[in-house]
């Protein structure tokens, strides 16, 4: 826990991004109440790198979908800068995801009916002052394939491109959940290196999770999470290259 | 011991299967439920046109024999009464009956107006032989009566008249109080429209019945008759019949004989029943046809979603046919469920329709009567449907192997699109490619669906473009052509200096004078009885409009034939045409056709009265009047006329029209309402289901947009947009199906008494497509509530 503090004092000289205190979730669920998260007291800052460990029900996802404004906790606050998105409505919610924050799923969920490229026009359409598309998937290594359909592209090409579109809106906050999760591991090396590209060359706030030890040490965060509750926090000194983890 | 546990196992299994079937069900009851309606639609039109159409062929089957109502009818001048074994010796006559039957004017309480009454003789001692009546109150006349008549019921019931009532009757010129003893109905007219009217005046025109001998002397009809009647034996030729009957009664002044098809009652009840069985056809086809698609759109996208489940059971074992099962009981409940509301609710409408019936033509005994054999062919035609829109689905649901169906489907395949390839593309949004490219993906699919929601137009059009034509017909016969204001028409041919009287009468400013001259006119072998009317050449009152609202002149010399007439005949312009007159000298001579027009009422011949009276060879003689008069005046004038002997009705074209069009307008809003109905559950089946089934499988691709920031707005745009674009393609389609449908039924319902014009207003097609949109936007923001609770959490975890 002294641990944890001295983390925090840290990075005090860069800028906090969200500041979480407190945060519970619980589920009703007929007669049975699921705690989901337990009183969690997180901030992301600036240009940080954060990465989630947890097995399944440990409760990083909901972490993520309150922190990502799809779901709102039962009790504790959230600020996004000086905005309170603990009580938000579901219409400022809809603004913070569009204007704010980026969002990788583990299956992509790219539109099939959309290529590439205008798979990130769809964001970029909506955005305040998105990067062009073709820049967005340049940043990921796929200028070459910008015209073809999900159809046409392999899982881990899908997934850059679902990192294109997430980063293509210069987001403060990019959220992956389980990005390499449907991915073999030279593709999935390959998709978390465009992701440490991404968070170096941006400066976009990025939190992933994974079920997968290996790759905290790409973060310069790690939190370990368990029972809703998070049970280990570490520092990186230095963020380990990529190319050089195992899984 | 193992056959039972196999038999246990086999019946949890189905018990089960059958619980995921409940279930799902529920889960889909808007789309159960708008299939159901959409056959249950289809099967209300079977049950109630069907049902109405057996029950009125029922009653009138029954009545005609009852009253044995005549095969071949005659009108003559005067024969003496020894004639009727002549008749009844021709060969094939099985039945003959002869009567007197006269026009007279009534002379009723309240009314101003001279009403008119078709006196009918009946035998006092017997029942008629041929065209009985039905006594509905009252008795029969009595042998030694003179005064008793026996009236018409809806002539009765319009006057509040009642057995024991008496009523003034002027007869051949001579006033007379007759007792009425009975009121009574007769299939000959159970529409009846008096001479010279187009619709029924049931206040100032009815039947009266009487016996021969109270009514024969007062026309000088002793031991003669003017009317003749004949039953065919079975199978025989009627036509030679005819022809025996014209020749015989040619030298008695014989106005031509015609089949019981050309009876006017008749034809107006046949015409009904004729509608009604194409309606009742051709309505169900399209309801049913919709709903098959329906069926199959609906259950093919179904097993697309459930293709892992399907993997999971023939996994554990279920074999293709319980899967196949299964699927089909979707189909099956919807149709069952279908035609239930179907049935209840088409016994209810039919029974309605049949009371509508009831006020039109008096047909004893009417009644909704729905037969076990109507009910058992809609229930077999909806489950037929059922299983063949659900076949390819189930089909192709039994045939994935399971390893396969496991799998998660891969993402669909998209290309740029024809549309993109001509460069639209480049102009559209991105989500407005993914709009287009989802309804290009699937052409035949989105094709179909615009075709269904194109019936829900074209259905609305064909019922729209009736009262179009109908109000076009009444504005044109009222308005354009009869624009007198007093008809008179006289017993008998008049000098044509009676104009001279008319015209001092009070209020009268303009007299124009007729004559309607019975006629046999010639063409080779065809040939037709109708009447030439002959006009005045420079007359303002009544000219010929045509169809095109233009004037067509009435030429010196020459017949103008409506277009209809002149089609029965085979003749052209310039043509010649033999005319035998049926009355006076009964001259035959040759005629030019002088001119050819469009109408849409009757097959009339005009000609100008000059010419008509050289043709005939009698001078100077006329059959009626159209008059102008002052309105103040027109009470006054219509006593005046009550008591000229010689007059034998008047007509008021504008009184007509007040009753028709009020009549008009009151079924008009009972079945556009209907309509509205019938096409609204159409549109509402197709989009809704469209949309629905596009939320399931694009739910996944919807929430994650939701989840990157777009707005609710936004991605409903992208749902319904798609079929938005079905239904603005389903406009034009259905403006053109409407188009050729009402053409058909303008083919269909053209007859020599009444053509519908094919016109179709710009409003009828602006109201049919409002109508379908409203339908549409009605579904789409049901389907868009659906849309805002969509899970926006699952889509980060769940694989579908």
């Amino acid at each position: 826990m002294n641990d944890a503090q001295a983390i925090d004092r840290d990075d005090s000289t860069a800028r906090p991004v969200l500041r979480a205190t407190g945060l519970s979730k619980v589920y009703e669920m007929g007669e049975v109440r699921v705690q989901a998260l337990k009183n969690i007291d997180l901030t992301l800052h600036e240009r940080e790198l954060l990465v989630l460990l947890g097995a399944s029900g440990s409760g990083k996802s909901t972490l993520l979908n309150i922190l990502g404004g799809l779901d709102v906790a039962s009790s504790g606050s959230l600020f996004y800068g000086e905005q309170e998105l603990s009580g938000a409505s579901q219409t400022e919610l809809t603004y913070y995801r569009r204007d704010h924050v980026g969002f990788v799923f583990q299956f992509y969920n790219l539109i099939s009916s959309l290529t590439a490229r205008e798979n990130v026009s769809l964001v970029t359409d909506i955005a305040v002052s998105p990067m062009r598309p073709e820049e967005a998937l340049a940043l990921v290594g796929l200028e070459s394939r910008m015209d073809h359909f999900p159809a046409q592209l392999s899982g881990g090409e899908q997934q850059r491109v679902a990192i294109a579109r997430a980063i293509a809106k210069r987001p403060h906050i990019l959220l992956c959940d389980e990005p390499t999760g449907a991915l073999d591991v030279g593709t999935g090396r390959l998709v978390l290196s465009v992701l440490d590209r991404v968070n170096r060359e941006t400066g976009t706030t990025t939190a992933i999770i994974t079920h997968n030890a290996a790759i905290g040490r790409i973060g310069d965060t790690v939190l370990r999470m368990s029972s809703g509750e998070i049970v280990e926090r570490m520092h990186n000194a230095q963020r380990e290259d990529v190319e050089r983890i195992e899984w | 011991m193992v056959t039972r546990a196999s038999q246990w196992a086999a019946l949890w299994r189905v018990r089960t299967l059958q619980l995921k079937l409940l279930r799902e069900c529920w889960h889909l009851k808007g789309q159960i439920l708008s299939i159901a309606l959409v056959v249950a639609t289809g099967i209300m039109t079977v049950i109630t046109m069907g049902g109405s159409y057996e029950s009125l062929v029922e009653a009138q089957q029954r009545y005609y024999n009852d009253m044995r109502f005549a095969d071949v009818w005659s009108s003559l001048r005067r024969a003496p009464e020894s004639m009727r074994e002549r008749i009844q010796a021709i060969p094939g006559v099985a039945l003959a009956d002869t009567r007197v039957s006269f026009l007279a004017t009534l002379d009723l309480e309240g009314l101003d107006a001279p009403a008119q009454g078709r006196f009918v003789s009946l035998p006092e001692n017997s029942r008629p032989i041929l065209n009985d009546i039905l006594i509905v109150r009252g008795r029969y006349v009595d042998s030694n009566a003179s005064d008793e008549v026996i009236i018409s019921e809806k002539f009765a019931n319009a006057r509040g008249l009642h057995p024991g009532d008496e009523i003034r009757v002027i007869i051949n010129g001579r006033a007379r109080s007759l007792d009425i003893v009975g009121v009574a109905i007769s299939p000959e007219h159970s529409y009846s429209v008096p001479p010279g009217s187009l619709l029924p005046e049931d206040d100032r025109y009815g039947v009266l019945w009487m016996g021969v001998r109270a009514l024969g002397p007062a026309y000088d009809m002793d031991g003669a008759f003017n009317e003749a009647f004949v039953k065919l034996s079975p199978g025989v030729n009627e036509r030679a019949v005819i022809a025996s009957l014209n020749d015989l009664l040619e030298p008695y002044g014989g106005y031509g004989a015609y089949a019981r098809r050309d009876q006017p009652s008749h034809m107006m009840l046949q015409g009904e029943l004729d509608q009604n069985r194409v309606m009742g056809t051709a309505m169900p086809a399209v309801f049913l046809g919709v709903a098959v698609f329906l069926l199959h759109l609906v259950l093919g996208r179904l097993i697309t979603t459930q293709g892992g489940e399907i993997a999971v059971l023939k996994a554990f074992g279920y074999t293709d046919a319980e899967v196949g099962r299964h699927f089909l009981m979707f189909a099956l409940l919807a149709v069952l469920l279908g035609t239930l509301i179907g049935t209840v609710g088409g016994m209810a409408l039919g029974r309605g329709y049949i009371d509508i019936y009831r006020q039109y033509f008096d047909l004893p005994d009417l009644q909704y009567r729905l037969s076990p054999g109507l009910l058992l062919i809609a229930l077999l035609v909806s489950v037929a449907g059922a299983i063949s829109g659900a076949m390819g689905a189930v089909r192709k649901a039994v045939q994935l192997p399971p390893a396969e169906a496991m799998r998660p489907e891969p993402p669909a395949r998209f290309t740029p699109g024809f549309l993109e390839r001509l460069g639209i593309g480049r102009l559209l949004s991105a989500s407005g490619r993914m709009i287009l490219r989802n309804v290009e993906r699937k052409p035949l699919q989105a094709f179909f669906s615009s075709l269904g929601v194109a019936f829900s137009v074209a259905i609305l059009i064909i019922g729209l473009f009736m009262y179009d034509g109908v109000i076009q017909l009444i504005d044109l016969q009222f308005r354009k052509i009869q624009r007198e204001d007093i008809t008179v028409s006289f017993l008998q041919n008049v000098p044509a200096s009676t104009r001279f009287e008319l015209s001092r009468m009070t209020g009268v400013t303009r007299v124009e004078t007729y004559r309607g001259a019975p006629v046999r006119l010639r063409n080779a072998h065809w040939h037709r009885e109708t009447a030439i009317q002959g006009l005045e050449g420079d007359g303002v009152l009544r000219r010929l409009v045509t169809a095109q609202e233009t004037v067509h002149p009435i030429p010196a010399q020459g017949l103008v034939l409506s277009k209809v007439l002149a089609e029965r005949l085979h003749v052209g312009v310039g043509d010649w045409l033999t005319a035998e007159m049926l009355e006076g000298k009964r001259q035959s001579a040759q005629v030019q056709v002088a001119g050819i027009f469009e109408d849409f009422l009757g097959v009339t011949a005009y000609m100008n009265l000059d010419a008509l009276d050289r043709l005939s060879g009698e001078y100077d003689v006329i059959s009626g009047a159209y008059l102008s008069v002052l309105e103040s005046e027109r009470n006054a004038l219509y006593r005046a006329l009550k008591r000229v002997p010689a007059v034998a009705g008047v007509a008021s074209p504008a009184s007509m029209l007040v009753s028709f069009e009020r009549e008009l307008a009151r079924n008009i809003f009972i079945s556009v309402g209907f309509l509205v109905g019938f096409a609204s559950v159409i549109a509402v089946g197709v989009i809704y289901n469209g949309a629905r089934i596009a939320l399931s499988e694009r739910g996944r691709e919807l929430a994650s947009l939701r989840v990157m920031g777009f707005h609710r707005r936004e991605v409903a745009t992208l749902l319904l947009g798609e079929q938005g674009i079905i239904t603005l393609f389903a406009i034009p389609l259905g403006w053109a199906i409407g188009y050729g449908l009402a053409y058909l039924m303008v083919l269909g319902l053209q007859t020599d008494t009444f053509r519908i014009p094919f016109d179709i207003s710009p409003r009828t097609y602006g109201v049919a497509a409002l109508i379908t949109v409203l339908a549409a936007a009605f579904s789409a923001l049901v389907v868009r509530r659906r849309l805002d609770s969509l899970d926006l959490i699952s889509v980060l975890k769940t694989r579908e």
